[in-house]
């Protein structure tokens, strides 16, 4: 889902990194420092599941729970998402430098689409109802990156365009798998901690 | 993409680095960081094949004078190279202009051959150059020095208290693998396997989340009110207006040879 330096053309790095500091600067400005935290928990999380390789056909996979994040953070889901951009790129090598606003953007901003499509869902009274709104969710947030990804790839040249289309088919396995396990961890953190989702309402208020 | 490829987080124990001492060292973090931004912005802004070998060259320069260790260092760049080797291949292919040579029939551009050269030679040199000058540093000086650099307070806070977690969620995560993997639990593309794993996600976050109550309330107690004070005082040295006017020299180099 890392674009890397160099790939891009000018207007699209500007951007994405203008919409990416937006949106940096409203989460920042919804984050009250009692939540740091909670929201440096997510975002932790974010790297390690780029650790977790589940096994598919021939190849393997690795998680990216931006849905999740997003259905915990909502807009601080920005600050979160551009912390561990950054954590990965400057210790790792992994991503790039410039291109830090765009895929901050492209990963962060389906999250907080997520957030406002599926809280309602994932609140319900029934689990499984929840669950489902859940996977959904994760699904769902897979699926918007990768449109993100690939229209950021189709904007900056037309030979891009066949490498986009390649993108979006590749990772609609990606999607299955998210959803499920997003759906399983909503179903877990319901039972166990029902605060953690409801972190984000309370914010609203202040 | 093979195991060994992928990047993981041993060489990297949060505060502490595994990294010998070196004169990159004795630079300015804030300095670090500024040059990188610099030396990326002109590198990806750069289309001459030459300045973008030269730039490359610079910074192959960089990751010696700051002794990066080779093994990792060839890991991480290789493992980038190969996440995008899949749109460096098909560009020669999706670029019209004059063809060079055919493979199956389909021409492979001249032109497509020069771009894909052009963003492999860019994100190299910039992925290099950054992990010289800014990976070499500790993530809490690194904090420090975007605090300086008047980067919002609560990003760095945020950032601080990530690079923490990260050791512990990490370690939370092997603990729990390990209890999983004794009761004979093996990972597969199947339902069972995703929705373990799904578990394993929610109750990991739910440790985390306690733990970082926990660790709020204990600064709470030591009157913790949103602030973090910074004691290192960064000052810009002799070594670092030296670095400075070379780089400088060297981006205008690169700038001229991509007007020329």
């Amino acid at each position: 889902m890392h674009i890397v330096d160099g790939a891009l053309s000018l207007p699209v790095l500007a951007g994405g990194a203008a919409l990416a500091l937006g949106g940096v600067a409203i989460g920042l400005k919804k984050m009250d420092y009692d939540h740091l935290p909670q929201v440096g928990v997510l975002s932790a999380a974010f790297f390690i599941a780029s650790y977790i390789h589940l096994p598919l056909g021939f190849s393997s996979v690795h998680l990216i729970l931006n849905g999740l994040i997003g259905l915990a953070l909502g807009w601080a889901a920005f600050p979160a998402l551009l912390v561990a951009l950054i954590l990965q790129a400057v210790f790792f090598g992994f991503g790039g430098f410039l291109v830090l606003g765009v895929n901050t953007f492209n990963i962060a901003l389906p999250a907080v689409l997520v957030f406002y499509l599926c809280r309602g869902g994932i609140i319900a009274a029934s689990p499984k109802v929840a669950a489902l709104w859940g996977a959904l969710g994760g699904a769902s947030a897979i699926a918007l990156t990768t449109i993100l990804v690939a229209a950021s790839l189709a904007l900056s040249g037309e030979a891009f365009v066949l490498a986009a289309k390649a993108t979006l088919i590749a990772h609609i396995p990606v999607m299955l798998v998210e959803g499920f396990v997003t759906g399983a961890a909503v179903l877990l953190i319901r039972q166990v901690k029902p605060e953690f989702l409801n972190i984000s309402e309370e914010w609203d208020h202040d | 993409m093979p195991q060994g490829l992928e990047h993981s987080g041993t060489s990297w124990k949060g505060q502490q680095l595994k990294h010998r001492q070196s004169a990159v060292d004795r630079l300015d973090p804030r300095a670090r960081v500024v040059a990188v931004s610099a030396f990326a912005l002109v590198v990806v802004l750069s289309s001459d094949l030459m300045a973008l070998s030269l730039a490359l060259a610079g910074s192959l320069l960089l990751a010696l004078v700051a002794r990066l260790n080779l093994k990792r260092t060839l890991r991480r760049v290789i493992a980038m190279d190969l996440f995008m080797l899949f749109l460096i291949l098909m560009l020669p292919f999706t670029t019209p202009g004059e063809p060079i040579f055919h493979v199956a029939g389909l021409p492979a551009s001249q032109e497509g051959l020069v771009h894909a050269l052009q963003i492999t030679l860019k994100a190299n040199a910039v992925v290099l150059a950054l992990l010289a000058l800014v990976g070499t540093q500790t993530a809490t000086t690194l904090g420090h020095a975007l605090a300086h650099l008047r980067v919002p307070d609560k990003l760095v806070h945020l950032m601080l208290f990530t690079v923490r977690y990260l050791e512990v969620i990490g370690q939370e995560y092997k603990r729990m693998r390990r209890a999983m993997q004794a009761r004979a639990f093996v990972l597969r593309a199947n339902r069972h396997s995703w929705r373990s794993i799904g578990y394993l996600i929610g109750m990991l976050l739910v440790h985390s989340l306690e733990r970082s109550e926990r660790i709020m309330d204990a600064m709470k107690c030591r009157g913790y009110q949103g602030r973090f004070y910074l004691f290192d005082d960064m000052r810009l040295t002799a070594v670092d207006v030296r670095f400075g006017v070379l780089l400088a020299l060297f981006l205008s180099l690169l700038i001229g040879l991509h007007l020329l």
